[in-house]
């Protein structure tokens, strides 16, 4: 099967195409093959990670004495096209990095299309929504199992399109349709960044797209280091596009207006990691291009930091329990690129994964929520769901602290991990970020998870418990929640680790470093902090006495009970309202205002250049050209239709009139 | 032997079928002098061919014997239309026929 990687892409392609062509005659309109196709890949993709476990270590790496056996890379390409001097090739590339996204992309995709089922049904654009989610689907395979920058491409811009129109599904209302355009129009902005990337490194290998050439090449110091820092820069725009980076993380919470499977599918767990992916498999570039392991600083870890603070502050201020959790996305996506940045290669692809499971979580949480209540405003529609919906409320509560990090959820391993890499490889500022970040998290959540679940029910209507197909996901996606963090733990030897290193990682020389007790100490301090501080303020005061005992969460934070009235106060007027809720308005301001600002001022003159091209040159020159000789032909034609009298004497005179003035033309000059 | 005389007549020939051509009414008459021109044109190959000795005299014959083939394959064809257009007008009359007017 690792050589037939192609079958995957290949069976959610042909899914796409069946149910665009018969999915409205079939009973379930398409989903049914959708679930088919997609549940055999997450066959397939299962009996791809056992292969590769079991795979024979083939591939020798290091000098002299100290040479380490890894899993070798295994290839399968056959010719696509020849240009000039140039083969260019098209296949699978599989790894360890490859299966373990496989899976992922498989599972998640799976849960979301058995969600979709319930939570889409009687939706005029049913067959379409489920034609939509293959092809996406085929994307994601296609640029996780492609060998070459340039089939990369192809899956990135299949998922570019899909993603616009999911997020447009219900296009009828404009702001779904301007959400959809922005998505899709920013991410493109990143990905001018990816074609300059890919031609300069084409180049620069000597004229090859093969992603494990450019490595070597990259590591190998074939290409200058000028190079390689414009092609990584390059490059990383792409990722701050596709991966929602500040400053380009705008077109995320937008994208929230499309349905809730979908923002769980590629907003969240899959197509936002993309460019995550892409950093990871095109290491070497970075690698060698922004020294990382100098430590220190460097950019690609500026922009994850700076992401994650600007994001999580962002969160803060939501009322709309999707936008909470795009943020949240943007957030932790900003752990995953600085994790890159820092050379915690390992546990940026931990995080990857973990994160995928308990996000996918919470926003198919969210859509249970939303299913019910039939709305995402969590000030005014929701509250007290805890008692209606009690098994929405429990997977929620675990995605949060998994989310959080709380020992020994998934969440925990996995930031714990990236901590680690940034003190040790000499990032210590970016560790201080992260744990920042680490803090905040934990606190928005215990908001979010305070204003959806606990409280008295604020909206209208009865909440009910949502039915089968949208609980099992989330029960699924519970235990990998759980159970996702223990893969790479202390006492499972770090198993996941060990499965995704690859060629480039060794080559690299990444460091890895084991599991530090006092690190994983001060991370659960600082969460547990937050939870607690959060639960002060925003449980404070809003329950009755019985119920705040009750709760595991009041239980923290218990002690603090005596301060009750002072702490409310604080609330109410300090912490969040007097420095939290300015910072956060401010940086929503900046992000409405400068950054949309400047957007905005390309595109005002854009399209005044537009216009004036408009005016002058298409309508004035070439138009001009055109209707000219439109004209001309016309006039022309009239004239000579005056000739045709279709009598046929009229013709023979002419005949023999235009041979007489030729023959006395010939005469005389002769 | 005067070569004048044989292209004097082929002229004159040419001309009263070119007058034919142009000026008569009747379609039989116009693909008429439409034989005219074409034996005149054969009055004119066969004087030159016989201007010359050797091979190249024959040359004019033969030329003079292929526009003969032409010519009456030209008539067979003129006639039927001609015989078409008397069916359907009842009227050989060229100046009335002209569908092909632009």
């Amino acid at each position: 099967m690792l050589e037939h990687a192609w079958v995957i892409p290949a069976i959610t392609f042909t899914s796409f195409w069946l149910i665009l062509f018969f999915g409205r005659r079939l009973p379930k309109g398409g989903s049914e093959i959708g679930i088919l196709a997609v549940g055999s890949t997450l066959v397939l993709s299962c009996v791809m990670v056992a292969q590769w476990v079991g795979r024979a270590k083939t591939l020798a790496v290091g000098h002299g004495e100290e040479i380490e056996h890894i899993r070798g890379p295994v290839d399968n390409t056959v010719r696509w096209f020849t240009s000039g001097q140039f083969r260019v090739r098209v296949g699978t590339h599989v790894d360890g990095l490859t299966v373990v996204m496989l899976f992922t992309v498989a599972l998640i995709s799976f849960l979301v299309h058995v969600f979709s089922t319930n939570y889409m049904e009687g939706d005029r654009r049913f067959t379409h929504y489920f034609a939509s989610l293959s092809l996406f689907t085929t994307g994601m395979y296609v640029l996780v199992t492609a060998s070459t920058t340039l089939a990369a491409l192809f899956g990135w811009e299949l998922m570019g399109l899909c993603s616009f129109m999911l997020i447009g599904h219900w296009w009828e209302e404009k702001p779904n349709s301007n959400a959809a355009l922005k998505a899709f129009f920013t991410t493109r902005t990143g990905d001018i960044g990816l074609l300059v990337g890919i031609s300069i490194l084409f180049w620069a290998a000597g004229g090859t797209f093969d992603i494990a050439k450019i490595n070597q090449a990259a590591l190998s110091g074939q290409i200058s280091h000028t190079v390689l820092v414009v092609a990584a820069c390059a490059l990383l725009a792409a990722v701050i596009g596709k991966s929602a980076q500040f400053p380009l993380h705008t077109w995320l919470p937008d994208a929230m207006a499309g349905p809730t499977p979908v923002s769980a599918l590629i907003h969240a767990a899959t197509m936002v990691v993309a460019g995550v992916y892409l950093l990871a498999r095109v290491y070497g570039v970075f690698w060698v291009g922004f020294h990382i392991p100098d430590g220190g600083f460097n950019f690609v870890a500026a922009v994850g930091a700076t992401t994650i603070v600007i994001a999580a502050v962002l969160a803060f201020v939501q009322r709309d329990i999707k936008k909470v959790l795009a943020y949240s996305t943007i957030s932790q996506l900003g752990y995953m690129v600085m994790a890159l940045g820092v050379g915690a290669w390992t546990a940026a692809i931990f995080h990857l994964f973990t994160h995928a499971m308990f996000k996918a979580l919470l926003f198919l949480g969210s859509g249970s929520v939303s299913h019910s209540v039939h709305s995402f405003d969590m000030v005014d529609d929701m509250g007290g769901l805890r008692k209606p919906m009690p098994k929405t409320f429990a997977t929620f509560m675990v995605g949060s602290l998994a989310l959080a990090g709380l020992f020994p959820l998934a969440g925990f391993w996995s930031k714990d991990e990236i901590l680690l890499g940034a003190g040790e490889n000499g990032y210590k500022v970016f560790m201080i970020v992260g744990l920042v970040g680490a803090f905040m998290t934990a606190m928005y959540m215990t908001r979010c998870v305070y204003l959806t679940f606990f409280g008295e029910y604020r909206g209208h209507g009865h909440p009910h418990e949502s039915p089968l197909p949208i609980l099992g996901p989330l029960y699924v996606l519970t235990v990998f929640s759980v159970g996702a963090g223990l893969l790479n733990a202390p006492f499972t030897h770090e198993w996941f680790g060990k499965l995704i290193e690859n060629e480039t990682f060794f080559h690299a020389g990444v460091a890895t470093h084991d599991f530090s007790v006092p690190d994983a100490l001060i991370s659960t301090v600082v969460v547990l902090a937050a939870i607690g501080i959060g639960y002060l303020l925003f449980f404070q005061g809003k329950l009755p006495r019985g119920v705040t005992a009750r709760q595991p969460l009041a239980r923290v934070g218990y002690t603090f009970l005596a301060n009750r009235y002072y702490l409310d106060h604080i609330y109410t007027g300090g912490v969040v309202g007097g420095i939290s809720g300015p910072i956060a308005r401010a940086a929503y301001w900046f992000n409405q205002n400068v950054l949309d600002g400047i957007v905005n001022g390309v595109a005002i003159v854009a399209k005044k250049f537009a216009d004036w091209q408009y005016k002058y040159i298409d309508q004035g020159a070439i138009d001009g050209t055109v209707n000219g000789s439109g004209h001309g032909a016309e006039g022309l034609g009239g004239f000579f239709r005056t000739i045709q009298t279709g009598r046929v004497q009229q013709y023979g005179a002419l005949l023999f009139g235009a041979t007489a003035l030729l023959a006395l033309a010939l005469v005389l000059t002769v | 032997m005067l070569i004048n005389q044989f292209l004097l007549l082929g002229a004159a020939l040419f001309c009263i079928g070119v007058y034919g051509v142009l000026a008569r009414k009747n379609g039989v008459l116009v693909l008429m002098s439409i034989e005219l021109i074409l034996n005149a044109v054969n009055i004119n190959l066969l004087a030159f061919g016989a201007m010359h000795q050797g091979p190249a005299a024959i040359t004019g014959q033969v030329f003079a014997l292929f526009i003969i083939t032409v010519a009456a394959a030209e008539v067979g064809v003129g006639l039927a239309i001609v015989l078409l257009i008397y069916r359907n007008r009842t009227s050989v009359d060229l100046s009335e026929v002209d569908l092909m007017k632009g």
